[in-house]
Formats: C-alpha cells, sequence, structure tokens
C-alpha cells in the first residue's frame, strides 16, 4: 500500500501545498488501492477515475499558477451515492434509480469541488439510506475492513469500508438516525452528525426530511472538522438551512487534542448503557470515561427519562416521512419504468415499478409509514411519536443545564456478522439505539473511536447543543489524543 | 393489534406498490411484529404535549423574486424514462373517459 494513502487529510493538503506530492499522484495512489481491495471491501458503487484525475490535475495546475488553495485541495474523498452528482450515475443503492444520471451537483458536491476535493466516486449504501449495515444495498453488501464477514455499519457502509481500508482519507456520508455515527463506530473511526440544518441537503435524496443530515467520515477528529467547514453553512436553496456561521469545529478539535477538558462537564447517559450492551463494549466505554476524566473534565450521570421511546418514535417518524418523500419514485420523471407496454394503466405502471424497483425494506417501511399517517392512527401513532419528540428534546434540555455535552456508547455491539440480522428488522433497528435521541432533537453528535473489543472497533458518542457542534469535535479530540494514536492504525492490512 | 394481510395489500394500494402473494405473507407477519413494538410510544402520558415537526425552530423561507436560470429542459429529459416533443411521457390517462 502506497504511504499516500496512509496520510491524514490535513497531511496530504499540507504536502500538496508545499509541493512536496501532487495532487495526482495522491489520486493515483487512491485508485490503486480501490483497484487492490475494493473487490473484498465493496465500498464503491462507481468509480470515478477520469473526473478525480482531472480535479487533481485542476489542483495542481492551480498550486503552480500560484493560487491558493484551500485547506482540503486535492485530497481525495468518497461520497455517499444518497448525494446528487452532475453526470455521474447516482442510485441511492436502489434498482430503481440505476442508470440514472443527474443533471446537476448537489450543494455540498459544489462546495467541495470548489474546495478542491477530488471526488473518488460514489460509496455503496442501504437502498434510500433505510437500513444499518447496507445488507439492503440492491447493489450486495459492503464489508467490514476489520473482518470481511462483518457488516461496516449502516447506511453510510460503503463511505466507512472506504475511509477504513485507505481506499480514502475523507468520506461523506448521511445520518438520519445514526447513519453516520453508527458505521463511524464498528469501523473504528470518526463520524459526525452536524446540528440539523448545519449542512445544506439541497441535493441529497430526501428520506426522512425532518432529520436527515450530511456530514464527514474520517479517520482522525481534525480531518472531520475540516471537511465539517467545507460543507457546512447555510444554503438559500435549502430552506431548513440556519442562517448562522459553522461552528469553529477546526479550531475546537485542535484545542482539544491539547488534551485539557478542565472547563468541561461531561455527563453520562444513564438510560444509555446496561442490559442489551456487551461487555466489550460496556469496558471500552468505561476506559474511555476515566480518560477523559484524566483530562480535567468533571464527569456526572444524568437521566433522561424518555431516551428509551427514541426508537418507537423514530420507526414512526421516519417511515411515516419516507412514504410521502419516496411517492417521487413514479416511474414518470428518473428512474425505472416496467410495464408500459400499452396493456397497463399509468397507476398500473407505477405500481409495478415500484415493486420492482425497491427492495424489502423500503416497501416495508413506505407500507408502515402509509400506516402511521392513515386515517384513525394518525394520532395516536405519528401524533404521539412527534409528542414523544418534544420530550426527548426537552430531557436534553433539561440535562445540558447541568452539563455541556452528553455522553454514550455509540452502538450497543460491535459490527454484528452480515446475515445476522437482515431477516429481524427489529433486531437491525436496535443497532440505532443511542443515536436516535440527537438525531430526533435535530442535536450535532460525534463518534470517536474508544479501543477494541476482541479485535472490533467500539465508538464513543458526544452529544451537543444546537449549533455547539465544536464542542462535540473538542472532547472527541481530547479522547482520541488520549490512545496516543489512531486507533484505525490496528485495522488488518487486507 | 394486529395488522392484516388484506390490511397490507390496502396500504400497498394507497402507496401504489404491488405486492406479491408471497410479499404479503412475508410483511404481514414482519409489519405486525413492527408495529407492536412501536406502538410502545402510547404509555407516554403526552396529551398536553405539543408535537415537535422539526427540532430546529423555522419559519417559510421565501427566495428573492429574481430569475435565475432553471436546469436545461433536454438534460432533464434525457433521464426520464420516455420522453416525446420536449415533454415527460406517460402511458395514456383518458381513454376510458371519452
Amino acid at each position: 500500500m502506497s504511504e499516500l494513502t496512509q496520510l491524514t487529510a490535513a497531511d496530504t493538503a499540507a504536502k500538496i501545498a508545499a509541493g512536496e506530492i501532487t495532487a495526482v499522484e495522491v489520486a493515483q495512489a487512491h485508485l490503486d488501492r480501490i483497484a487492490a481491495v475494493d473487490d473484498r471491501t465493496h465500498a464503491f458503487l462507481k468509480v470515478d477515475a477520469e473526473g478525480a484525475l482531472s480535479a487533481a490535475r485542476a489542483v495542481d495546475d492551480a498550486r503552480a499558477g500560484g493560487k491558493p488553495l484551500g485547506p482540503l485541495a486535492g485530497v481525495p474523498l468518497a461520497l455517499k451515492d444518497v448525494v446528487v452528482t452532475e453526470g455521474l450515475e447516482t442510485t441511492c443503492g436502489s434498482k430503481i434509480l440505476a442508470g440514472w444520471i443527474p443533471p446537476y451537483d448537489a450543494t455540498i458536491t459544489k462546495r467541495m469541488l470548489d474546495a478542491g476535493i477530488v471526488i473518488l466516486g460514489k460509496t455503496n449504501m442501504d437502498e434510500f439510506a433505510m437500513g444499518s449495515s447496507t445488507e439492503n444495498s440492491a447493489y450486495g453488501p459492503s464489508h467490514n475492513p476489520w473482518d470481511l464477514d462483518r457488516v461496516p455499519g449502516g447506511s453510510s457502509g460503503g463511505s466507512s469500508a472506504a475511509v477504513a481500508a485507505y481506499e480514502a482519507p475523507l468520506a461523506i456520508g448521511t445520518d438520519t438516525g445514526g447513519s453516520i455515527r453508527q458505521p463511524a463506530a464498528v469501523t473504528g473511526l470518526v463520524g459526525a452528525k452536524p446540528t440539523y440544518g448545519g449542512v445544506s441537503r439541497y441535493g441529497l435524496i430526501a428520506f426522512s426530511s425532518s432529520l436527515d443530515q450530511a456530514g464527514p467520515i474520517a479517520r482522525t477528529v481534525l480531518d472531520a472538522a475540516l471537511l465539517h467547514e467545507v460543507i457546512g453553512g447555510h444554503d438559500p436553496a435549502d430552506s431548513t438551512s440556519i442562517d448562522a456561521p459553522v461552528p469553529p469545529v477546526v479550531l475546537a478539535a485542535m484545542a482539544g487534542a491539547a488534551g485539557d477538558l478542565s472547563a468541561l462537564t461531561i455527563a453520562v447517559v444513564g438510560e444509555l448503557g446496561g442490559d442489551g450492551y456487551q461487555p466489550g463494549v460496556t469496558a471500552a466505554f468505561a476506559d474511555a470515561v476515566a480518560r477523559l476524566e484524566s483530562s480535567g473534565a468533571k464527569v456526572v450521570e444524568v437521566s433522561c427519562p424518555h431516551f428509551g421511546y427514541a426508537l418507537p418514535a423514530y420507526y414512526l417518524i421516519a417511515p411515516s416521512e419516507c412514504s410521502s418523500n419516496l411517492a417521487r419514485f413514479d416511474a414518470v420523471r428518473y428512474g425505472l419504468r416496467v410495464g408500459d407496454d400499452g396493456a397497463h394503466s399509468l397507476e398500473e405502471v407505477m405500481s409495478l415499478t415500484r415493486q420492482a424497483g425497491f427492495g424489502a425494506e423500503v416497501k416495508r417501511r413506505i407500507i408502515l409509514g402509509t400506516y402511521a399517517l392513515s386515517s384513525g392512527y394518525y394520532d395516536a401513532y405519528y401524533g404521539q411519536a412527534q409528542r414523544v419528540r418534544t420530550l426527548i428534546t426537552r430531557d436534553f434540555a433539561a440535562a445540558f443545564e447541568t452539563c455541556d455535552v452528553l455522553i454514550s456508547p455509540t452502538t450497543p455491539t460491535v459490527a454484528f456478522p452480515i446475515g445476522e440480522r437482515i431477516d429481524n428488522p427489529m433486531s437491525m433497528y436496535a443497532a440505532d439505539l443511542c443515536t436516535l435521541p440527537a438525531s430526533l432533537a435535530g442535536l450535532p453528535a460525534i463518534s470517536v473511536p474508544c479501543g477494541l473489543s476482541e479485535g472490533l472497533p467500539v465508538g464513543l458518542q458526544v452529544m451537543a447543543p444546537a449549533l455547539a457542534d465544536d464542542r462535540t469535535y473538542q472532547v472527541a479530540a481530547a479522547l482520541e489524543a488520549s490512545y496516543g494514536r489512531p486507533l484505525i492504525d490496528e485495522v488488518p492490512s487486507l | 393489534m394486529a395488522i392484516t394481510r388484506d390490511e397490507v395489500a390496502y396500504l400497498a394500494r394507497l402507496a401504489r406498490l404491488s405486492v406479491s402473494d408471497e410479499e404479503l405473507d412475508v410483511f404481514a407477519r414482519q409489519l405486525d411484529v413492527i408495529v407492536g413494538a412501536v406502538a410502545r410510544v402510547a404509555e407516554v402520558a403526552a396529551d398536553d404535549i405539543p408535537p415537535t415537526t422539526h427540532a430546529v425552530p423555522l419559519t417559510n423561507v421565501l427566495r428573492h423574486d429574481l430569475v435565475t436560470p432553471s436546469l436545461p429542459r433536454d438534460k432533464v429529459l434525457a433521464a426520464a424514462p420516455a420522453a416525446e416533443d420536449g415533454r415527460f411521457r406517460v402511458p395514456r390517462i383518458l381513454e376510458d373517459e371519452a
């Protein structure tokens, strides 16, 4: 493996800016790495070698021309296939969009291209971002580089597999109920879900609009922060985008790396632990809590009594919104069309297309959402879930009166074997247990590696009040620094 | 409360989703378990609690009244399953209503 693939994003950009290496060399090294290992990880759905090399050449030319380069110029990135890319096939992991070439770029795609980031290709994911393992992808699962028989998490599992296997130093994931944090946790990476509205959703294929957020996946906290600042900030094209400055996450990551948390009170959430959590996860988490205490933080415990209802509330709200959002796949404007042979009505063509184009999990959630929103059930299910959402938000607000951040394990278990949960939706949903509360409350949350359990990575989640994303980075960076070197260094070399 | 096979068929029809007999069997069984689990939200006494639709307070946002370029029509139609005369082509919808 070329040493160019082992650099952090920050170091890669610095070396390119200093003229020690070229962006083209870096891009080629990653394309070679993809060619060497992606048949085993299946992280990518589509590799765009030509586009990557041409973007890299543009960075090298800009440098030669004396133009200033951004902090991530020339750094390669793996882009989750839920984000649209002009001229580059975007499927969202679904057969219904096979072959679709978007006519425009998402705002974050554009921001990354403008920053000189080199997009290597599109990564695998659970279909329409619904799942926790990538097993719901219409194109087959991705594999966890720590153990190829295990899942890399989901739904952003192609992105996590790519970064953990050194196929890219950075990736974009999206997180609706944990789909950045959970895959980062089980592959030994850093993954951040920004405050809802902190990153533009224009050009993200919508799953659950009141929850979806894009964010960074990286091997270090600083790399994640650098990418966060490139993609974050107000976008007039997204009416849910917050018109406020991007929280200073890069400065916070640097400050945190100095290891002094003496100004902070950190609260462990009592409800997110105990029964149902693997002993190895509990032990790694307890060790990390001790490290945070050693960094000077005051550690307390809080109770958030309604967090136990986050999972049922989420699995009513998200399917309800998905049943509405996915109505756009109607066989008219893009994607698949089945049964258009003169013998079927428009409605039959829509129904046959959706049957052929959607996978089982997407169909389950559409039907569940249709049920939860239907007359007679609406108030008991969707309405009640939204009231529970209010109570979870209030739990957070009460907790933040006594602490600066909340922490928990990111997931109750380490990466599970491929195939173990695919036929049992409720056990698959349980992978999101710890990540759902911050999703429902729209709060920023990060997962940072906190050790290994039986050779597999464990993640620690840090949650903060809205627009205090910088606090999550500060705590994550301090924890990361306490281990001396990133835990991802221990990943098998494939 | 149980979700029946007929109920799944009805919901799928509302969602414009054809389902096979086999899918009906599997989904009815699975959805029954899932609905049983998510129905736990009813345990929370929340009658006087206002619902949250969005975590961040938002008001409607209007864009400035400026003319900006639209997506090129040809490019959009090129991605459609069928197009004709600069429009999306769909199966005939009015034949029975003459």
